[in-house]
Parts: C-alpha cells; sequence; structure tokens
C-alpha cells in the first residue's frame, strides 16, 4: 500500500514541453509499472506528443480526450505563470497537484492553497520533487531517471517526508541498504508556506497499514516541525518517528531574519535548537546523523 | 528584501496612509534644508539597515536645523551593526498621545497572512506578545477575498478601542493589509501607529521586507523608490568572494553553482544542493573542520560552471583543498561536476588528486563520473560512504592525518 497514489493514479504533466518536464516524464514512465500519463498540457502546442503523450492546449482538453476524471498534475512551468496553472488543474477537477516550480511568491502560494483547500484538493510542494511508490509509481523527478530511482528506493514500511528533495533520496538509499524499504516518500518542498506539511500527511499515513515507521528531514525556519509535535502529542500515533535536522550552523548566523512581527507567529521556534528540543519532547527521535537512522527504526519496529 | 526606514515610508504614504512630514538627507546640508522646511523641532535618524538605531546613538533629536545639522554630521559616520547609514532620515516632532502597533506577516502553518494590532505600540511586539498577550490581536485573512475595511474594524475593537480613535485607524490597519498582499511583502509593520495629541494618526516609523521572489512584478514600485536590481539587501554586505560567486552562476542558465558564503576556514566546500549543503556543513563542523565556504550546486550546471566555481574555492586565500561533496544526485550529472573540478584543478596548476580531499557524489552517470577521478588519482566515494564519513575524511585530510 501506499498514500497519495498508487499504480491506478492518472496524472497530466503541465508544462510538459521544457526540457525537465520531458525528461520528467520518460523518467515517470519508465519506473515501476510505468506511470499512466494521460495527457500534457502546454499552451499553443496542441496536437503534438511527448514520448508519447499527447499534448493539449488547456486542462480541460486532456480531461476530455481522457474521457473523465484525472486524478493528478505534476505542474512545472515558470514561476510567473504557476499560479494560473494550478488553479486551471484545480478547477478542472484535479485532486492532487505536484508543483514542482521554485521561487514562487508566497502571495501566489497561498492563493493556490486556499482554492486547494476550498476544492477539497491537495498541493505537494512548491519547490518539490514529487512522490514515489518504490518499485511502482512515481510523480514527479524524485529519484531521478528510473535506472537511478531503483537503485536508491525499495518497497517496504517506512513512511518518508522530506523538506529537501535530494536528501528524501539520500535518506531514502540509507534506508534501503539497511534493508529497510519505504511505502512512500514524499517531497513536500523547501519554502515557507507549502501545500502539505508533516502534520498534515501523518494521517495518511497513519491511515496505510503497510507503514510502520516515519522518517523526516527537518531545517530551520517555519513552524512546520512544532506542528508536527502538537499533532503527535494529541494523535497517539502508532507510528514511531525518526527525524534528521540540517542547518545546525545556521543557529549561529546573526541576521538570517529580521523584523519583530514574524517572530510572533514563527521566531523562537525558528533554530534548529528549539526545534529539536520540541521534537524530542514529543517522543521524536532526532538522528545525530543519518547513517544512525536505520537502527533507530529498526529498534522502534 | 529589507526597506530602509525612509523607503517604508514612501510606501505606506502610496498606500494612503497618513505620515509625518519628513525627508531623506545624505549630508548634513541635506538635512539643515529639510529641517528648515519642516520647520520647529526635528529627529534624525540613522538610514541602516540594522536594528537597535537607538541605543548606538543613531536616533537624535534637533531643536533648530543647525542643530539637526550637527547630528547628521556625526550619525553619517555612526556604524551600527557593521553598516554604515545611507543617509539620515529627518522627521518633524509630532507631539505624541498615545502609540499603536499594526502589522502583518505571512503564518507558514495556516498558509494565510496574518493581521497583528496592538494598542501598546513603540516597544518590541515580541515583548508585547510575550508580557501582555491580551494587549495582541491577530486575525488571517484571505488572498483570494479583497481586504474589507470591517476586518480591520473588527480587529481594533476586539482590545476595547472604540470612538474616533476605532474610525481613525480602521483605513489606516486596512491599508496596510492591502499593501501587504498588493507588494508581495513579507513584513509590513507600523511601529509606532502614533495618535497626536490633535487626535489625528499617523506612521512614525514603519518596517517593510518584500518577498526577493517578486521582485521582478514589482518593478514599478522598485523604480519608483529607487532601488536597482543590482541591490541585493542580505543580512550584511556580499563580499567579493560572494559577488564572484555570483558571477560564476550567471555565466551560463543551467543550473546552479553558487549560493557562496564566506567563512574563515582552510577547507573549501564544492557541496551541493539545499539540503544536502546543510547537512555537509554540520558535519564538516562536527568533525572539527573549518569551512571557508558554504555554497551550493544544483539542477544539472554545466562543466565551466563547476570549474568556475571550483576555482573560486581553490584560489580563496587561506584554502589548503576542496571536498567535493552532495547528497545521491539524479538530475545533476556527476561526470559534469567531476570534469568540471577536475579542469579547475589543472588550470591551475594543481594536482587535483592532491588538492581534492575528497569527491563524494553518487547517483547520475556516477560511472563516468568515478572514471575521470579514477584517472587523476582523486580520492572518491559512492553511495556507501555516508556524507557524514565523508565529511570526516575530508577534514581528516586537511588536518594532515590519513583518511
Amino acid at each position: 500500500m501506499s498514500i497519495l497514489i498508487d499504480a491506478d493514479t492518472t496524472f497530466i504533466v503541465q508544462g510538459i514541453t521544457g526540457r525537465e518536464a520531458v525528461n520528467l516524464t520518460r523518467e515517470c514512465l519508465d519506473y515501476g509499472a510505468g506511470a499512466r500519463i494521460v495527457g500534457g498540457v502546454t499552451p499553443g502546442r496542441l496536437g503534438r506528443d511527448v514520448h508519447g503523450v499527447p499534448v493539449f492546449d488547456t486542462v480541460a482538453q486532456a480531461v476530455d480526450h481522457h474521457g473523465g476524471p484525472i486524478d493528478g498534475s505534476v505542474v512545472t512551468v515558470p514561476p510567473a505563470f504557476c499560479k494560473d496553472a494550478v488553479l486551471e488543474a484545480l478547477e478542472n477537477g484535479i485532486g492532487l497537484v505536484v508543483v514542482v516550480t521554485e521561487r514562487i511568491p508566497r502571495r501566489d502560494v497561498a492563493e493556490m492553497v486556499e482554492v486547494a483547500e476550498q476544492r477539497g484538493a491537495r498541493i505537494i510542494g512548491p519547490n518539490c520533487l514529487g512522490i514515489i511508490v518504490p518499485d511502482v509509481i512515481k510523480m514527479g523527478g524524485i529519484g531521478g531517471p528510473a535506472r537511478d530511482a531503483a537503485k536508491a528506493y525499495r518497497p517496504g514500511p517506512v513512511g518518508v517526508i522530506s523538506r529537501s528533495g535530494g536528501m528524501t533520496t539520500e535518506m531514502s538509499s540509507t534506508l534501503s541498504a539497511a534493508g529497510l524499504g519505504q511505502s512512500t516518500a514524499v517531497s513536500i518542498g523547501g519554502d515557507a508556506i507549502i501545500g502539505s506539511t508533516y502534520a498534515e500527511l501523518m494521517p495518511l499515513f497513519e491511515a496505510d497499514p503497510e507503514t510502520r515507521a516515519i522518517v523526516i528531514y527537518t531545517e530551520p525556519g517555519g513552524r512546520m516541525e512544532a506542528q508536527l509535535a502538537a499533532w503527535v502529542a494529541e494523535n497517539h500515533s502508532r507510528l514511531p518517528i525518526v527525524a534528521f535536522m540540517a542547518g545546525r550552523f545556521m543557529d549561529e548566523m546573526p541576521g538570517m531574519s529580521f523584523g519583530h512581527a514574524g517572530t510572533i507567529v514563527e521566531g523562537r521556534e525558528d533554530t534548529a535548537a528549539e526545534k529539536i528540543a520540541r521534537l524530542t519532547a514529543a517522543g521524536i527521535q532526532v538522528a545525530e546523523r543519518i547513517e544512525d537512522i536505520p537502527t533507530l527504526i529498526q529498534e522502534r519496529l | 528584501m529589507r526597506f530602509f526606514e525612509y523607503e517604508s515610508r514612501a510606501v505606506v504614504a502610496r498606500a494612503g496612509i497618513p505620515v509625518t512630514r519628513h525627508g531623506f538627507a545624505k549630508t548634513a546640508d541635506e538635512a539643515r534644508r529639510v529641517a528648515e522646511e519642516i520647520g520647529g523641532p526635528v529627529v534624525v535618524k540613522s538610514q541602516v539597515l540594522s536594528g537597535g538605531r537607538m541605543k548606538a546613538g543613531g536616533v537624535q533629536f534637533a531643536d533648530s536645523p543647525e542643530e539637526a545639522a550637527r547630528h547628521t554630521e556625526r550619525i553619517l559616520d555612526l556604524e551600527i551593526g557593521g553598516h554604515m547609514p545611507r543617509g539620515v532620515l529627518v522627521d518633524s516632532r509630532a507631539a505624541v498621545a498615545r502609540e499603536y502597533y499594526a502589522g502583518v506577516v505571512w503564518d507558514g502553518t495556516r498558509k494565510r497572512p496574518v493581521l497583528l494590532f496592538s494598542d501598546m505600540g513603540g516597544i518590541d511586539i515580541e515583548q508585547v506578545a510575550a508580557d501582555h498577550p491580551d494587549h495582541v490581536a491577530r486575525m488571517h485573512f484571505s488572498t483570494r477575498v479583497p481586504f474589507q475595511d470591517w476586518q480591520a474594524k473588527q480587529l481594533v475593537a476586539s482590545l476595547g478601542v472604540t470612538g474616533t480613535a476605532l474610525n481613525r485607524l480602521t483605513p489606516i490597519v486596512a491599508r496596510l493589509a492591502r499593501l501587504f498582499l498588493e507588494y508581495d511583502m513579507t513584513l509590513a509593520e507600523i511601529n509606532p501607529l502614533g495618535e497626536l495629541e490633535d487626535g489625528s494618526f499617523v506612521a512614525l516609523d514603519a518596517h517593510m521586507d518584500m518577498e526577493n521572489e517578486a521582485r521582478s512584478r514589482q518593478r514599478a514600485l522598485l523604480h519608483e523608490l529607487g532601488v536597482g536590481d543590482e541591490e541585493t539587501r542580505q543580512a550584511r554586505e556580499a563580499t567579493p568572494f560572494e559577488l564572484a560567486g555570483e558571477q560564476v552562476d550567471a555565466q551560463d542558465h543551467r543550473g546552479v553553482a553558487g549560493n557562496v558564503t564566506e567563512f574563515d576556514g582552510d577547507l573549501g566546500l564544492v557541496i551541493g544542493a539545499g539540503g544536502g549543503s546543510l547537512t555537509l556543513f554540520d558535519a564538516v563542523r562536527a568533525h572539527g573542520g573549518r569551512p571557508a565556504n558554504y555554497c551550493e550546486i544544483g539542477g544539472n550546471p554545466s562543466v565551466l560552471k563547476a570549474c568556475g566555481l571550483a576555482k573560486l574555492v581553490l584560489t580563496k586565500p587561506g584554502v589548503d583543498k576542496i571536498a567535493v561533496m552532495m547528497s545521491i544526485v539524479s538530475n545533476t550529472r556527476v561526470d559534469i561536476v567531476a570534469r568540471g573540478v577536475v579542469k579547475a584543478c589543472l588550470e591551475l596548476g594543481f594536482d587535483p588528486a592532491e588538492k581534492i580531499a575528497i569527491f563524494r557524489i553518487p547517483g547520475a552517470w556516477e560511472e563516468e563520473g568515478f572514471k575521470i577521478l579514477e584517472r587523476y588519482g582523486v580520492q572518491y566515494a559512492d553511495r556507501s560512504v555516508s556524507l557524514n564519513e565523508a565529511a570526516r575524511r575530508a577534514v581528516a585530510r586537511v588536518q594532515g592525518g590519513v583518511a
């Protein structure tokens, strides 16, 4: 089992004719059982195809061509067009939008998220590499070409959630080498506002019978870890969690953030030291080194 | 991107929020003229992107234009928090009856902007929130539905403010909420928001931060404020080494090889990407290593860029060796980075085997990459060697031990 996606998931790629998107499409088609990419969208490119995937001008055309609702979309368009692309996907009934694009202003992200909430849809990212269910399907560039993704990811009991795309693969590879596969690995994105936080994905893993433990990668900045700690304390989760915190050195760097108003809603919980203390207090084990994670997980299974 | 106070005032005024009579001055003469125009007592404030101006002596009161000029001369020479001022703001000294606070920031958990209002302005709002939580009111608002005046009224009234004060505060607070979204701010703060003895309200000080990612679509405002594209407005000014890093990254549009920050150690780092760089920097320090720099490689940069970055780090004074390390790559190609760093060594007349303490980049095109490294006798590691162990080996080699 898995969360968010499985072998039957249908999705489109918005911005499919871009260089990175062409590669991403190839990778997803090649991986596991082969992703069901039912269309791509690039305005003005109707009628072309990318690795056999038909290209449309609009999401509505893709839905028409498919003849029914499409589950997801991978959005990889330039930042200035990203909000519009995501809103188009949401308005056309897509329930899971993976936003790969980086450097999107927060106002746009907040708007996308607000509309997704109203539609009962979910956004992963922005600034993320997507989702992978080992040996089954990947949605996004996560793990890279199918051959490389297969080296790092193996099926198993560990759910992985990471604010860094690259570290999702690094940590999963370390787990795999120790005989611990992954149920689903999610690169949630590194921005200040993201569609799905750790705490928002936890109920999905909680409901997945195959998942028996969680590994998270985290960094200074924001309140996402405090939110996770609160979720764990309130929900008596059956899942042991092991966290890895990078960027501890940033605590000593003055001037990383300015302003007083920000510290009311974020500030004091922003540092690595504060987050480690908070996670630990919630019963989440914080690993000193990535290579320690497999043992910490095995002790808790 | 942080704005100077005089710029923040202009932003606030543009949004229709009243401000006191003021002017920006770069010399004592200019300050004297501004003070003459204002007439009466003034405050001279250092325009510097740093907190603690008052404590450092960067804010001075003057009763005459002459005195304002004298203060200006001193303030212009006064370094505050490592920054020299860009000029001074000469502000009329208003007769303040009461001070309020209004601010907007993003709440990353609720994923919405949050508007804050307090009837205890003029001091650290963080302190007010900690000591007098009942004097701070908060309200999240939509980015989709235009902000309405009644929302501001409801927030202000929730602290018991009523009468003329409520009616005058409402449009100011509402305009602040709107400007926050309109100008892509990450912080928009008026503190203090002063009620004058004549019953009028003015922004006595304002603090604005704009999101860097939004600069391109805020060109009109930035142009009006005279902020050039080259002004980064970071927490500290970029060093020549860091500026050179930006030039390396700007060589072409393929991938990233930059985001350089200077430190004073002896181990040069050519590392990536975001999360991997943070992890590796921590690991080097945990093993007693002294990094010469932080940087990020990612998104499959060209040989030219990887080479440029490696050269920059290799030629930094005090750098003995470089460590080339990344978390498993799927997009960036191992062979391209390998070629880039070996080329950098050779072009500078160094032996790659000697200068590269370790190369640990597993992933896409690793077989091809490792072949290049073997040819030049460079120590490398695959994914079976952790980031932490790679960092340990690099530190050991710099310190003269056996890796």
